[in-house]
């Protein structure tokens, strides 16, 4: 009884520090009158960005280098979670004048 | 095609510096009309875009100025209402939708890549005389705070739809 007790515990903690990092944190994003804010962000991988969209318009964070593409629908939030270190510049790929830079450490 | 796009323009800033001169400022209830009006001739430009353009990317690009162009009316539209404000016709407005039917017209009679080349064209030149007439004399004439941060927005929207513009057309050479 006891060992397999003992068992579970170290597994659920195992595989509870490999779900959820202690780290992992989400970061909100917010579009409001084609102006990203803040327009300078850091993160780490494994965090969660909540791109917030306020606007009555369709945006989109597209990175400059591939590393992700988000579509957000008029007046809501999407979320995506951060899979690639580096230093990546966005920008809006229907109003270009819309521009950010996300820093994400490991 | 040439000479009708920097007519289209002369006549914008043309409109622009007549009601300077006269020290005519336009009124809120023309302001709304005018700015109500570049919006429906840049709808009514996407919707035969989508219809006659080949390239992929401008057939994007027009859905995104209709999809806009429809969301930001609608919002001057609620809020002239709010505001129990009456858009009033005026000879920008005018001047605006004649020149903007005859491009119409014009682009209607080009096919495949000379339609996609000239519209985006019209839409670079077109977003740059809207902005100019915007910054120089729509914003600064309208009184109501409100309608001034509405236009505001519409500078923006109208600055990233032409550098929009521009990424596509530098993808078509
Ligand atoms: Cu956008």
């Amino acid at each position: 009884m006891l060992p397999r007790r003992t068992f579970l515990i170290v597994t659920a903690l195992l595989s509870g520090a490999i779900a959820v990092p202690a780290h992992a944190a989400t970061i909100q994003i917010v579009m409001d009158n084609l102006v990203v804010s803040p327009a300078q962000v850091t993160a780490r991988v494994g965090d969660t960005i909540e791109w917030i969209n306020k606007d009555i318009f369709a945006h989109t964070a597209t990175a400059r280098n591939g590393d992700f593409d988000v579509a957000m629908p008029p007046k809501k939030t999407v979320t995506s979670v951060l899979k690639k270190a580096g230093t990546v510049e966005y920008y809006c790929r229907f109003h270009p004048n819309m521009k950010a830079v996300l820093t994400i450490s490991p | 095609m040439f000479v009708r796009l920097s007519a289209a323009i002369a006549a914008l800033s043309l409109l622009g510096g007549a009601a300077l001169a006269q020290g005519a400022k336009p009124t809120d209830p023309q302001i709304a009309h005018i700015a109500y009006t570049a919006g429906v001739i840049d709808v009514a430009a996407g919707k035969q875009a989508i219809t006659k353009a080949s390239n992929k990317d401008v057939k994007a690009f027009a859905e995104g100025m209709v999809r806009d162009h429809e969301a930001v009316n609608k919002q001057a539209l609620d809020l002239v209402k709010k505001l129990k404000v009456t858009p009033e016709d005026n000879d920008t407005s005018k001047t605006l939708s004649k020149q903007a039917a005859d491009k119409l017209a014009e682009l209607g009679k080009l096919k495949g890549a000379d339609y996609d080349k000239a519209y985006i064209a019209n839409e670079i030149a077109y977003h740059k005389a809207v902005n100019g007439a915007l910054e120089t004399l729509l914003i600064p004439s309208a009184s109501n705070a409100e309608l001034k941060s509405l236009l505001q927005t519409g500078l923006k929207l109208f600055q990233g739809h032409q550098q929009h513009a521009e990424h596509v057309a530098a993808g078509l050479k």
